[in-house]
């Protein structure tokens, strides 16, 4: 069974990879070009996944949804665990005043009103930004807002690395300070990082679909993997096109599929 | 035995009836809470909805037939062009507290609404010029009302003025409409009691109105408003969008009404701000008539009504919906979808298409961006199609979407936009729309509050306008208002979309309800309205 299950996750990721670089290779059509004859039609021979509300193939947007999302909510799950790694690191390795005044700024960070702030970042931005630059931004401003919460737990396990056994070991071998902590700390914290990198990913697609409705998201007609599950907000959709409820699927196999690949790699060693 | 029988099943029925008839509870949603319960305030629809089903006022347009109905006034006489007025009021008045309504109440709430230090949106419509309103009351129920100058559409301005009472204690005071509100809780509902000296009786001699309360659920949230209405615990939903009328009419086909076009249209308009911070480039394309009128031939509006609005639209040909049948100018047609056309006229003014792109004169590739509300998928949908239709004749167009108060200050303070997509309601009468039309209107979209008109077609335009509201006779006012609407569909000051049809649904429960394209449109004869058990 695992072995099933390793096979679909690497079958999946590697369709994944292949929607990220080649996405022509697994699509014929265009994802904007509207077929207005052919509004919400079934899935069939010409469109494997039917098509959207102004006609566009719907099989070419979530290859190209799933591309834009992936790519970008990795590189923002990556700048948020690393700025959680950082800072909670060190408030977790320092202690004292230096643990409590991060806390405290922490704690400051996660009550901050960002909605706000997201909406005047929208009406600040000029108009001329391209469909992609705004992307950039948009998933750009989630990894620099994201990283707040898993500093906390970062902090929490460093803190209990330190009186650990190993490390009272390490000490008493002479090593010390940044040496101690990158060569011996940082390798047992990565389950924790994986698992903050892995549940920050579709919160960050989701979080995209959000600032969708502010304005702050991907642009018509750009697709992204938040704006295809924007259309599953309407219930109707569930029973009159089901396989609309694709992206949704996708995005939960990516995520389990990476989840599986490094928890066996982590059994593994 | 069994005559008894019959007859008191026949009384029982009888009685049910008349309880039926003259009890209920009629429940619909409030977008948001009322920002205020004083009539006269009113700048926000929760606040109208209020005060349409409380106020009495002295002349009622009937929303169906489009006709001025006798209210609280039995009969009136406008006369010199349309600076006075004479009331005659209906005998036995009285506001829900029982107080006497007499003329001494209707004149202290005219010099009210038009006190300066009040602000009422509603005075608003009455200044026509500088000097006071004179008003003599000659009986207690006989009222003249002088302005110093002609006030257009007079007497369907009464329709928006509640009657207040002079001598109400502070708190909630005495009305003259169907209903008066009881109970209000802030973010939850508002709670309307019949108002029992409500004059108006039904042709049977009936006492209105029928429904016993009225209860204004308070709700944002619009799937959750249309679960209610399945549910039975909402009797209507007044505004009904294409896909969620699709729904319904699949469920139960006879819940739902298609008004046909409503009044309210959809435009697109360029910034034409001389100091606006756009490059220059694009601010000469959008002076340019030609480049306009080159727009509207290239977006395929029969598209967007059978796509967006999955037919229920019509494509707009100008400021007049065709189911305004008085004022609109039938010899208008909306500008028909031929992108050929559209670069013939661009040709016309040195623009060239070179591969997929459009050059202007001087080579710079023609491109801007369109805002509008975010959270909107018909206005994001529509614009996505645009995107496409432009692609054709070669221009580049960005998808920008903003929160409403952002998007509200780009375009009419900073004015740091290109182009923008959004709807616009009109009334039933031009003079509804006298603050679009006038260049030195806040709501004169492309060009806010000229100090002067820009161009020769906006003086025009001004001066045809202020003839409009200076005439009393329809016929007068019809020619200057079908010259307005030529002028301003020849200029393309905006790029009149489509009118969007006015749906609605209406619960089988509620009796006599029939729907009109005014607002508002389920519940114009509120008194009417009986919900059976």
């Amino acid at each position: 069974m695992i072995r099933v299950l390793t096979v679909a996750a690497y079958a999946t990721l590697l369709l994944s990879v292949l929607a990220c670089v080649a996405p022509t290779v697994l699509t014929r059509s265009s994802y904007q070009q509207q077929d207005r004859e052919n509004t919400n039609a079934a899935p069939s021979a010409r469109f494997p996944l039917g098509t959207d509300d102004l006609g566009r193939d719907r099989f070419t947007r979530l290859v190209y949804g799933a591309r834009t999302s992936l790519l970008l909510a990795c590189a923002a799950a990556l700048l948020s665990t690393g700025i959680a790694t950082l800072v909670g690191g060190i408030a977790g390795w320092i202690g004292g005043g230096v643990e409590r005044t991060v806390l405290w700024g922490i704690d400051l960070f996660i009550s901050l009103p960002w909605l706000f702030l997201l909406l005047s970042v929208r009406a600040l931005l000029p108009f001329d930004v391209s469909p992609g630059s705004s992307l950039a931004i948009t998933f750009l401003l989630l990894g620099l807002l994201g990283w707040a919460s898993p500093a906390r737990i970062v902090r929490a396990r460093v803190r209990s690395f330190v009186t650990s056994d190993f490390v009272l070991q390490a000490r008493a071998c002479g090593s010390s300070g940044i040496r101690l902590f990158v060569r011996q700390v940082l390798p047992n914290m990565r389950p924790v990082l994986m698992a903050q990198f892995f549940v920050s990913l579709p919160l960050f697609v989701l979080s995209e679909a959000n600032l969708g409705v502010l304005g702050l998201g991907v642009a018509e007609p750009l697709p992204s993997l938040g704006s295809l599950l924007r259309e599953l907000q309407q219930y109707s959709v569930l029973n009159s096109r089901p396989w609309a409820v694709l992206p949704a699927v996708v995005l939960t196999c990516v995520v389990a599929s990476l989840y599986t690949l490094v928890s066996r790699s982590e059994a593994r060693q | 035995m069994k005559s008894i029988h019959r007859v008191c099943t026949c009384q029982a029925l009888f009685l049910l009836g008349v309880f039926a008839q003259s009890s209920g509870e009629l429940r619909f949603c409030l977008r948001s809470d009322p920002r205020t319960f004083d009539p006269q305030l009113v700048d926000d629809e929760s606040s109208e909805v209020v005060r349409y089903l409380t106020a009495g006022v002295l002349i009622r347009l009937n929303r169906s037939t489009q006709q001025l109905e006798p209210a609280l006034a039995a009969s009136w006489r406008v006369s010199e062009k349309g600076r006075q007025i004479d009331f005659k009021l209906r005998p036995n008045l009285r506001f829900s507290d029982g107080t006497p309504l007499t003329a001494d109440d209707v004149a202290w709430t005219i010099h009210r609404i038009l006190s300066p230090a009040l602000h009422s949106p509603v005075g608003d419509a009455f200044r026509s010029g500088p000097g006071d309103v004179e008003t003599h009351v000659s009986a207690p129920d006989a009222l003249t009302v002088r302005f110093p100058a002609p006030v257009s559409a007079l007497a369907l301005q009464f329709d928006q003025m509640a009657i207040e009472c002079r001598h109400a204690a502070k708190g909630q005071p005495p009305v003259a409409g169907p209903f008066a509100v009881a109970e209000y809780k802030g973010g939850n509902y508002v709670l309307l009691k019949r108002n029992e000296h409500y004059w108006k009786r039904a042709a049977d001699g009936h006492t209105l109105p029928y429904a016993a309360t009225v209860r204004l659920d308070i709700q944002q949230n619009r799937d959750l408003e249309a679960l209610w209405f399945r549910r039975g615990q909402i009797h209507f939903i007044g505004k009904l969008d294409p896909e969620l009328y699709d729904v319904l009419s699949r469920e139960s086909p006879a819940s739902v009404h298609d008004s046909g076009p409503s009044l309210d249209w959809l435009q697109l308009w360029f910034n034409q701000v001389p100091s606006a911070p756009i490059p220059a480039p694009r601010k000469a394309w959008f002076a340019s008539n030609a480049f306009r009128r080159a727009i509207s031939f290239a977006i395929n509006r029969e598209d967007i009504c059978r796509v967006v609005y999955h037919g229920h639209a019509k494509p707009a040909a100008g400021p007049v919906s065709p189911s305004n049948k008085l004022w609109f100018n039938a010899a208008l047609k909306p500008d028909s979808h031929s992108p050929a056309h559209a670069l013939e006229l661009l040709a016309s003014e040195g623009f060239r298409k070179r591969g997929d792109t459009l050059f202007d004169p001087a080579g710079t590739a023609v491109e801007f961006s369109i805002v509008t509300n975010s959270g909107n998928r018909i206005h994001e949908r529509m614009l996505t199609m645009i995107q496409q239709d432009l692609a054709v004749i070669g221009i580049r167009v960005r998808i920008v979407t903003l929160d409403f108060p952002s998007l509200i200050e780009r375009i009419t303070k900073t004015f740091d936009y290109d182009a923008c997509l959004l709807p616009i309601s009109g009334g039933l009468d031009p003079s509804d729309q006298m603050n679009l039309w006038l260049s030195s209107g806040a709501q004169h979209e492309w060009y806010p509050q000229e100090p002067r008109p820009a161009t020769a077609w906006e003086a025009e335009v001004d001066g045809l306008m202020r003839v409009q509201a200076s005439q009393t006779e329809d016929k007068a006012r019809k020619v200057a208002w079908d010259r307005v609407q030529q002028i301003v569909h020849d200029r393309v000051p905006s790029v009149f979309l489509v009118n969007p049809d006015a749906m609605c649904a209406v619960s089988p429960k509620l009796r006599n309800a029939t729907p009109a394209l005014v607002w508002p449109q389920v519940f114009w004869n509120d008194d009417q309205l009986a919900v059976s058990p």
